[in-house]
């Protein structure tokens, strides 16, 4: 389908609408996430800055600016400074395909900063960018800890990502579109799309938390055991940016999540333009916010058997499934009748399977 | 050209293979999950642990040194020190051997405040247990959970003594004073919302299948290697082992208490967190029972050789200003002769080995610490486990830094 394009000026200025927007949405979710982790935890939470803690973020911002920025000296120091950057800046660039609202919907003109046909690749590309901030960072620090959080991103990477992608192509292959447009016209008229691929969309869920890095799945800062993991030598400004690139990612994946799978913008009744993607958006921030509160972290080689054992080949088989139903031209409610039993699936494994007992008596 | 090549070295070197090389890691003495100042040198294949070197003396006090030059009273000023979160268990251990020495008669209500706060002590130490190793396992919440009750715990010592960590409420032949009136209704309201709390605890990592996945088979140590290794307490018990000092070798009345003892099976991480989660629950029964007991009383003995004066005394009687001042210039003497009374802390087997030369002060204090001769068995759990399990480990073992260098 085609678009109009917006002149250059108006995609300036929603890119820049888009920037602002993130590192904003950043330094207050680090708010609302600690404030949602206090209330989890029976505790209050930042609330002495300004109104309710609304200043928090400010005083953070100017915290971190001003303390003393060192770089170590076993540090290789372009890489040192770089990876941070290169981190934020393709954290950043993900957000700009993510439609907001129905064509022409912003003043007159596009709700969002750039429609590529290739949409979805172009996100996936970008955003495994960013694992090289990560890595990097880990590399140049010269420190071990460092180095063993970076290690364990990229062997996370190799494990989610498979899962991740393939998962992916159900949607692609039942719309028929890599543009995240098409993709959300498409469930507007044919219904959400995990409806027709409801494990993919678990397996993309769990990916997505794998890939913003979030409990269970934080392997590559684990405090406990990391001290900082890949961030353990940074400080000031270039430790503020990886928590700006880690947000950034968290959000983007909260949005990607109803963007592919949810109907995106759309909702079957009252459709707002705006309103119901943040609503969304804001949904999975808390769940993963939640799920933060509650759950351990996994070991990285239980992530690596989680992401080769579970999610590769759910996503596999649900790919050869829709792959086998759009090539003989079966129709979609099979699709339907497939996905909604794979729920009843998962919900029987919740409520029917024992808990978790040790065998033999004892402890 | 051939001859050429053969001369330079570098050509005529083997084309190199990927190597790979042992890393050394040293984690601590500031680490965020050393529980302390505890300090391992680990030597790493990857992640995995292949040697690990444990390395203490970074919370040195010579406490043990001090108590030399203090009266056999003044010491208790030093002893909750040591093990500051299960500080009771130090005080009655040392307050036991000093009794056995002079022959002090402990009236019956004192022994069951002692009890009573040695208990509470020890479920506040295991709360502490409980919420760093799971927020060395990445979960963030139950560390909060577990220090609201801690919190209550330390409200009602604060209470009794004066005082959250270091009570200093222990005296030799009895407990410095009575328990306040609002004590006794204030525990049986904490009581009654402890034993869901545990219970809810419990439900946190024993149901939860990411905390089966982290903590079963990780750090095994066998039944056998527990006792060579001189592990005792709740990570002994955790192997199978059933010793427990308060059974094996009662003292100070617990042999008239009923209580289980929670014994493992497997001696991994799994089962040492389970088996003390399981001990709350006998400290609450036990804490239920001596509170059935608490009979008004003396909480001294009346010997005034061990027993200063009261206050009011002094103003009318001329022998108690005599006592009085002997005690506090001098203190009392005990006769020739050395002790050792084991008593189970919440680490473990825990001993004041006292050496008197019948002077007024202890010729030498030897504190048999249970974190001490628990941490000999780190390198033997963590050989093969991987960084995030050995962090497990070192938080299942349940180490108190003041503990081990004393």
């Amino acid at each position: 389908m085609n678009y109009p394009l917006d002149p250059y000026w108006v995609v300036a200025l929603k890119a820049l609408l888009v920037v602002i927007g993130l590192l904003t949405a950043f330094a207050f979710m680090t708010l609302i996430e600690r404030r949602l982790l206090a209330r989890f935890q029976i505790r209050l939470g930042p609330n002495r800055v300004g109104p309710s803690g609304l200043l928090q973020p400010v005083a953070d911002a100017i915290k971190s600016i001003f303390k003393e920025d060192l770089v170590v000296e076993k540090a290789d120091r372009v890489l040192f400074v770089l990876a941070p950057l290169i981190g934020v800046v393709f954290a950043l660039l993900a957000f700009g395909a993510i439609p907001f609202g129905p064509p022409g919907s912003f003043f007159g003109y596009q709700p969002w900063v750039l429609n590529l046909d290739l949409g979805l690749l172009y996100l996936f590309a970008v955003s495994e960018m960013a694992i090289y901030g990560i890595f990097l960072a880990g590399w140049a620090s010269g420190s071990k800890y460092s180095l063993l959080g970076s290690l364990r991103s990229s062997a996370s990477l190799i494990s989610y990502e498979l899962g991740l992608g393939i998962a992916l192509l159900a949607p692609v292959l039942l719309v028929g579109s890599l543009n995240l447009q098409d993709i959300v016209n498409w469930q507007k008229e044919n219904g959400w799309l995990f409806l027709y691929a409801f494990p993919a969309f678990l397996v993309y869920a769990i990916a997505a938390l794998a890939e913003a890095a979030r409990t269970p799945f934080d392997l590559p800062e684990a405090e406990q055991e990391l001290v900082g993991g890949y961030h353990t030598e940074y400080s000031s400004i270039k430790w503020a940016l990886f928590q700006m690139t880690e947000y950034i990612h968290f959000i983007t994946a909260s949005a990607l999540i109803p963007t592919l799978f949810l109907g995106g913008w759309t909702m079957p009744f009252l459709e707002v333009p705006y309103l119901w993607m943040f609503l969304k958006i804001a949904f999975f921030l808390f769940l993963f916010i939640w799920i933060r509160a509650t759950w351990f972290r996994l070991r990285y080689d239980q992530l690596l058997r989680f992401g080769w054992g579970f999610l590769f080949p759910v996503a596999l088989v649900w790919f050869l499934i829709t792959a086998l139903v759009v090539a003989l031209g079966l129709p979609r409610s099979y699709l339907l009748y497939l996905s909604a039993l794979s729920f009843l699936v998962l919900l029987a494994g919740l409520f029917y399977s024992p808990k978790p007992v040790r065998k033999g008596g004892g402890a | 050209m051939k001859d050429y090549l053969d001369l330079d070295p570098r050509v005529a070197e083997e084309p190199r293979e990927l190597r790979t090389e042992v890393m050394t890691l040293n984690v601590g003495p500031q680490h965020p999950s050393t529980h302390g100042v505890l300090r391992v040198v680990v030597t790493l294949s990857g992640e995995e642990v292949l040697d690990l070197v444990p390395h203490i003396g970074y919370l040195h006090t010579g406490f043990e040194k001090n108590m030399e030059f203090r009266t056999y009273t003044q010491v208790i000023t030093y002893t909750p020190r040591m093990d500051y979160l299960h500080s009771f268990a130090h005080d009655l251990a040392y307050a036991l051997a000093v009794e056995r020495l002079v022959g002090a008669v402990v009236p019956p209500r004192a022994e069951t405040i002692r009890i009573l706060l040695n208990e509470l002590s020890r479920l506040a130490s295991h709360l502490v247990f409980l919420g760093t190793g799971l927020l060395d396992l990445g979960a963030l919440t139950p560390f909060f959970y577990a220090f609201r009750e801690r919190e209550a715990i330390l409200d009602l010592f604060e209470w009794v003594t004066g005082q959250r960590f270091h009570h200093n409420y222990i005296r030799i032949g009895g407990v410095k004073e009575d328990l306040p009136e609002e004590f006794v209704p204030e525990l049986k309201k904490l009581l009654e919302v402890l034993p869901h709390r545990i219970d809810e605890y419990e439900a946190l990592f024993a149901e939860s299948p990411i905390f089966h996945e982290r903590a079963r088979g990780v750090g095994v140590i066998p039944p056998e290697v527990a006792i060579h290794l001189g592990l005792t307490g709740g990570s002994l018990r955790a192997s199978g082992v059933n010793y427990d000092v308060r059974k094996a070798y009662p003292y100070g009345g617990y042999e008239t208490y009923q209580f289980d003892v929670p014994l493992g099976e497997h001696g991994d991480v799994f089962d040492r967190m389970i088996v003390r989660i399981r001990e709350m629950r006998e400290s609450v029964k036990i804490i239920r029972q001596a509170l059935e007991r608490l009979e008004p009383g003396p909480v001294r003995d009346p010997n005034p050789q061990i027993t200063p004066p009261p206050r009011h005394l002094l103003e009318t009687s001329m022998e108690a200003v005599i006592y009085h001042f002997k005690h506090y210039t001098e203190g009392f003497h005990p006769p020739k002769g050395e002790v050792y009374v084991p008593t189970e802390s919440a680490r473990g087997e825990l001993g004041y080995y006292i050496v008197s030369d019948g002077g007024s002060m202890p010729y030498r204090v030897k504190v048999r610490a249970p974190s001490f001769v628990n941490l000999q068995s780190l390198p033997y759990a963590c050989k093969g486990e991987q960084v995030p399990d050995m962090v497990a480990i070192i938080a299942s073992l349940d180490p108190v830094m003041g503990d081990v260098d004393r």
